[in-house]
């Protein structure tokens, strides 16, 4: 045994050293690809947002022009679809944020008759593909059949929103719930703190990461969907119905603009929680790892708790 | 105490009402209403009446829609395959040797969803464009002839759906393997489990040669060469990277994350209908896009309404085997 690891590397046959170098770095070189192949499309929207192309269509190079980020609203309607977008966005995630707490708390906190069926309603929605979402609630739009259901607004937009971020929030929320410390609150209430107070000054803010984790989802989730509000927008425009109705005749460079400037604020967003987070949990004990506890129900479910 | 003991047991309800009731209303009934809806005749301006005698929508749907169907379940499964192939190897690498990039390396794996959906798919279509930034230049060079192309072809169908819902199979897999004791490796390497050669190459052979011709076939391209270079590279692959270990131990308590992966890339890629639009041709049209035409152009709801009840149908039954799947666990662990 002794002898056999005192021999240098140099010595052992050359295909062993081959094969135990390409083990050792083939998955690193591997997972490098994978992220340049994932990142390829952000990097190639960046760069065509500096593209300087003479007529409408934007899908080939033509030279470097910084005019569409000086100007990032010089097309028609921009402006209004991107308010619209982020309007809906921002109704949609608090509502959102709120029913799905609630639903978060009551099915970690309370064993209740109705559970099961409760976990298979919110299951249910990550389950079906977006355009049958979109597609029941336009029949259900159309067979109501009057205002302000029909024809289609904002006001439907909104209701399909709130529906399809509820799951992913209680998702989230969820698992934060799971790792939850409950003797903190029965020391709270030991020490003279009602269940109100407790709630606030206690349960409250020790979820308060996993609900921003949720929020910042719904956010991201809502501003980017297309399918489900092209059947619930009617007339109303939001940012990516704007860009399919564009993408026909030649996406403005101004779109490659707003797509980049949302990326780099997300990501921005992203680092700076992180980073507040890390700083804040210093001095705590490092938390349960929640993240691999429930058995992720969706791609985006499995998303949100890697956020959270 | 009495009223109080009652306020204890109606919170969980009182919590709940909210949300579900959101739900109840905006999901599961319009869900209901579209199976009602397809059994509609009439036109949005006379308004809509319901008979059973509109059963016959449904058989006319699938004879007149049925190559869109079978094209969404061939391009969906070639996409779920890519992404596995994709995946794997990459949330591995992330769970067993991340170290302290791990969690750097999963956010840039979901990174590409702070961006526009359309957008991507509006960038891949720069990117395989006929003289665009990937194949203009090759075509110069005299690599590829003239007529070559990837845009408009189901080739890019598939490849951008791939594209798009990769996170959905990577994220699954990576934390099943994250789950994994790594104790049990070494004790299975303490008991002799070494590399895994003959049989590693064998499998890998067969199922690169496999996959690799199913592809072709699906795409009609040559069978045979890419069959063979399917074999090569799965025969290389398994004899240099396959270990018993992995084989034995890391597999098999992976398949649970293989298994939902699959299902949550299969399920949005069947109802996709952005990529087939954006960069496909009238001959790559999927269900979705039939569905969306039918509903938002033609406002012709009851077709509509039935293809969309088959599809959320089909997608049910393939929830309902998963979690019979799962249930036995015989079958994914061990």
């Amino acid at each position: 045994m002794t002898a056999s690891t005192a021999v240098a590397p140099h010595q052992r046959p050359v295909t062993d050293r081959l094969i135990r170098f390409i083990d050792r770095n083939v998955l690193y070189v591997y997972t490098g690809f994978a992220i340049l192949y994932l990142m390829l499309p952000v990097a190639v929207m960046a760069l065509f947002s500096v593209n300087d192309p003479p007529g409408k269509s934007n899908l080939t190079w033509h030279g470097f022009s910084i005019d569409a980020w000086l100007n990032p609203f010089g097309v028609p309607q921009l402006f209004d679809v991107v308010r619209t977008s982020v309007l809906v966005a921002f109704i949609s995630t608090i509502a959102a944020t709120a029913l799905g707490t609630l639903i978060a708390l009551a099915l970690v906190r309370y064993g209740f008759r109705g559970a099961g069926a409760t976990n298979v309603l919110i299951f249910l929605p990550m389950a079906t593909p977006e355009i049958v979402l979109g597609a029941s609630l336009l029949t259900l739009f159309v067979a109501i059949g009057e205002p302000p259901f029909f024809p289609t607004s904002f006001l439907t937009i909104l209701i399909a929103h709130i529906m399809f971020n509820i799951s992913y929030v209680v998702v989230t929320v969820r698992a934060r719930l799971y790792g939850f410390d409950r003797h903190l609150e029965e020391a709270a209430m030991d020490l003279g703190a009602n269940e109100w107070t407790t709630f606030w000054k206690v349960t409250f803010p020790m979820i308060l990461p996993g609900i921003m984790a949720a929020a910042l989802l719904a956010f991201s989730l809502s501003i980017d969907d297309y399918v489900i509000t092209s059947f619930t927008s009617g007339r109303t425009s939001t940012f990516p119905i704007f860009i399919w109705g564009s993408a026909r005749v030649g996406v403005p460079v101004q779109v490659n603009v707003i797509g980049t400037a949302f990326f780099l604020i997300a990501v921005g967003f992203v680092a700076l929680t992180t980073i507040l987070q890390s700083r804040a949990r210093r001095p705590l004990p490092p938390p349960a790892p929640d993240a691999a506890r429930a058995e992720p129900e969706s791609g985006r479910a499995a998303l949100a708790e890697v956020e959270a | 105490m009495g009223a109080r003991h009652w306020l204890n047991r109606l919170t969980p309800y009182l919590l709940l009402a909210p949300g579900i009731l959101w739900l109840l209303v905006f999901y599961a009934y319009p869900s209901i209403q579209m199976f009602i809806s397809s059994f509609w005749s009439g036109t949005l301006e006379t308004g809509f009446s319901v008979s059973l005698d509109n059963w016959t929508t449904y058989p006319d749907a699938l004879q007149r829609y049925g190559p869109q169907f079978g094209r969404s379940i061939v391009y969906g499964a070639a996409a779920t395959t890519i992404c596995f192939l994709i995946a794997y190897p990459l949330a591995y690498t992330i769970a067993f040797r991340g170290g302290r990039y791990k969690s750097l390396l999963l956010f840039m794996v979901i990174a590409p969803f702070f961006t526009s959906f359309l957008l991507r798919t509006q960038s891949w279509k720069i990117i395989l464009g006929d003289d665009g930034i990937l194949f203009g230049p090759l075509k110069d060079l005299g690599l590829l002839g003239p007529d070559f192309r990837v845009l408009a072809t189901p080739t890019a169908v598939v490849a951008g759906i791939a594209y798009n819902f990769l996170p959905f199979m990577t994220l699954p897999i990576y934390v099943s393997l994250e789950k994994i004791d790594t104790r049990l490796v070494e004790a299975a390497k303490d008991l002799y489990a070494g590399p895994w050669r003959p049989g590693g190459s064998l499998a890998g052979g067969l199922v690169g040669g496999l996959v690799a011709g199913g592809l072709a076939t699906a795409f009609q391209y040559e069978v045979a060469p890419l069959a063979i270079l399917g074999v090569v590279s799965g025969l290389l692959i398994g004899a240099l990277f396959l270990s018993e270990s992995f084989i034995r131990i890391v597999l098999p308590l992976s398949l649970p994350g293989v298994f939902a992966g699959s299902l949550l890339t299969f399920i949005p890629a069947m109802g996709d209908f952005v990529n087939a639009e954006l960069l496909g041709n009238t001959q790559t049209r999927m269900i979705g896009n039939v569905i969306q035409s039918r509903f938002l152009e033609n406002n012709d709801y009851p077709t509509a309404a039935a293809l969309s009840f088959m599809l959320m149908a089909g997608i049910l039954v393939a929830v309902a085997i998963y979690a019979r799947l799962l249930g036995t666990k015989e079958l994914t662990s061990s």
